[in-house]
């Protein structure tokens, strides 16, 4: 059988690098699957501005290189394939590639970001590649000297939109607003009025982008009249938001409009199951954030491994009948109750495994527990609750 | 693989004779450099039969709007120096073996 993971973390981006560095750190044997080349977004972002520690700023590629070097020399393992599909077996999960390849893991933390938002109108699909693009970093040098279309208004859209006005000769901005609001911070959008290449159609929503082989313009119609006008254009950029990256989680974890649903301890609806970064609920999505949430994460999915290998030792010692004992400081009665407890499991003769429950969330969980103090008597593989309090 | 670029693109690509596959790319493109190695890959898969050259964009961008490259990556494959395929963006590598194979007659 394949060796077992510790952890096994989906997507290299900011987040699943980080989850990756503290992981190994923590000396837990760490694999990173992702379908590209480690780096994710943030390497497709020109200019970090904004990542503490790097003043003037830092190429999001290279950053993302020092991250994806410094998991490595940490010890963890990357490996480049898609993740299709989570199953449970027992306590394990199996991680199935869209290749063929499995991995076994006794926990998993999910971070596979976003992608750009498609907007579904007529010719983008026809012109992707065309004209249309959602990378500017990519496509920009393309544009030299012409004129391009950005549709959005947020810090991602203007600020690729500045970025864009260092080849293009005219950038225009359709944003859906009345003049002069933006979706994008204050600093950016001041940048932006600034900049003499920005051309600005307020109240206009593009319906279509029009071409014959290649991108010629778009249709747009103004929000308040109605009426709709062609605009020339020779390429289309579009950043109207992101989406997450997590179909192939439908059915494994819960999804909140696609994003991953999670405890403060980052824990999802599965049992040693994490999310962080892009792709979970959260209110800001930033690199920052995104590698905080990946230490986070790694360190609960550490924590809770430690505790089921503790438990597991004091399982061994207990042997096949013993009782398990669920305290917790907070809950003076749960402490004033140990001495019953222990007059139970003398009585019966049988070991007794006292458990704090907020170190063993796990193992509470796994017993259905729901009040402390409580007391369950294990028989092989049935466990029943006792009532033994006097009081 | 070739450095084509525009006073040599002519020459190599469109007067050639076979198969050519250009890889049109740039520094900033992650895309492209993540494309890469899966490029090189076929490159060696058919050696001898596929002729292969990559043109960084950077100071070739009239050549790339005249090969009609409007995004990045971009692969373009020529027979006997005609346009026969172009794959760009999100395509699968494939593909694009598939497309060199048809039009070696394999
Ligand atoms: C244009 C733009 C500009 C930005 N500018 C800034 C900025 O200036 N400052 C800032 O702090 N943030 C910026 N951001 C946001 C920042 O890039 C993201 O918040 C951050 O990169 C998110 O990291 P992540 O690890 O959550 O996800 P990602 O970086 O998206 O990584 C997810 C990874 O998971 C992989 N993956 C997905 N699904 C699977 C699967 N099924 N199997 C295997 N692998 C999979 C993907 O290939 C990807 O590599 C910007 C974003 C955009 C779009």
């Amino acid at each position: 059988m394949d060796a077992v993971f510790d952890t096994v973390i989906i997507g290299a981006g900011t987040a699943g690098l980080t989850a990756a560095i503290y992981s190994a750190r923590a000396k837990r044997k760490t694999l990173v699957l992702d379908r590209k080349r480690p780096g994710g977004m943030a390497s497709t972002t020109e200019r970090m501005e904004n990542y503490p520690g790097f003043p003037g700023g830092i190429h999001g590629r290279e950053l993302m290189k020092r991250f994806a070097e410094q998991a490595l020399e940490m010890g963890a393992e990357v490996v480049r394939e898609e993740v299709a599909r989570i199953e449970s077996e027992g306590d394990i999960y199996v991680i199935c590639g869209a290749k063929g390849g499995t991995w076994r893991a006794r926990s998993v933390i999910l971070a596979p970001g976003c992608e750009p938002r498609k907007l579904g109108i007529a010719g983008e699909e026809e012109f992707t590649g065309k004209g249309v693009s959602y990378c500017a970093t990519c496509d920009a040098e393309l544009y030299e000297e012409t004129s391009v279309l950005v549709i959005g208004s947020g810090d991602s859209a203007v600020e690729e939109a500045v970025y864009l006005s260092r080849f293009a000769d005219e950038v225009i901005m359709a944003v859906v607003h009345d003049e002069g609001v933006l979706d994008c911070n204050r600093s950016m959008a001041e940048e932006a009025f600034a900049n003499k290449k920005l051309k600005w159609l307020w109240n206009r929503v593009v319906v279509s982008i029009d071409g014959d082989d290649f991108v010629t313009g778009v249709t747009v119609k103004h929000l308040k009249t109605g009426e709709l006008e062609t605009v020339n254009c020779d390429g289309v950029f579009m950043f109207v938001g992101t989406v997450p990256q997590t179909k192939f989680l439908e059915g494994f974890v819960d999804l909140d409009r696609g994003f991953i649903v999670h405890n403060e301890q980052m824990e999802t609806s599965r049992t040693r199951v994490y999310a962080a970064g892009d792709s979970a609920v959260t209110v800001l999505r930033q690199v920052v954030t995104a590698a905080s949430d990946g230490a986070k994460a790694a360190f609960f999915a550490d924590r809770a491994l430690c505790e089921e290998e503790e438990y597991r030792r004091a399982l061994a010692q207990a042997g096949e009948h013993y009782l398990v004992y669920f305290y917790t400081p907070p809950v003076q009665r749960s402490l004033d109750a140990i001495p019953e407890a222990e007059a139970v499991a003398r009585k019966q003769g049988i070991p007794l495994v006292k458990l704090d429950t907020a170190r063993f969330r796990n193992v509470f969980r796994e017993f259905s527990g729901t009040e402390v103090p409580s007391l369950f008597e294990v028989t092989g593989s049935r466990v029943e609750k006792k009532e033994f309090l006097c009081s | 693989m070739v450095e084509l670029h525009k006073d040599n693109y002519d020459q190599e690509v469109i007067e050639s004779k076979g198969v050519y596959l250009v890889d049109f790319w740039s520094d900033s493109c992650e895309e492209c450099l993540e494309l890469m190695p899966e490029v090189e890959a076929l490159e060696e898969e058919f050696a001898g039969r596929l002729a292969m050259g990559k043109v960084n964009i950077k100071g070739n961008r009239r050549l790339a709007i005249r090969e009609e490259v409007r995004g990045l990556p971009s692969l373009l494959l020529y027979r006997d120096g005609d346009k026969q395929a172009v794959f760009s963006k999100e395509f699968d590598i494939a593909d694009v073996r598939a497309k060199i194979q048809e039009l070696l007659g394999e």
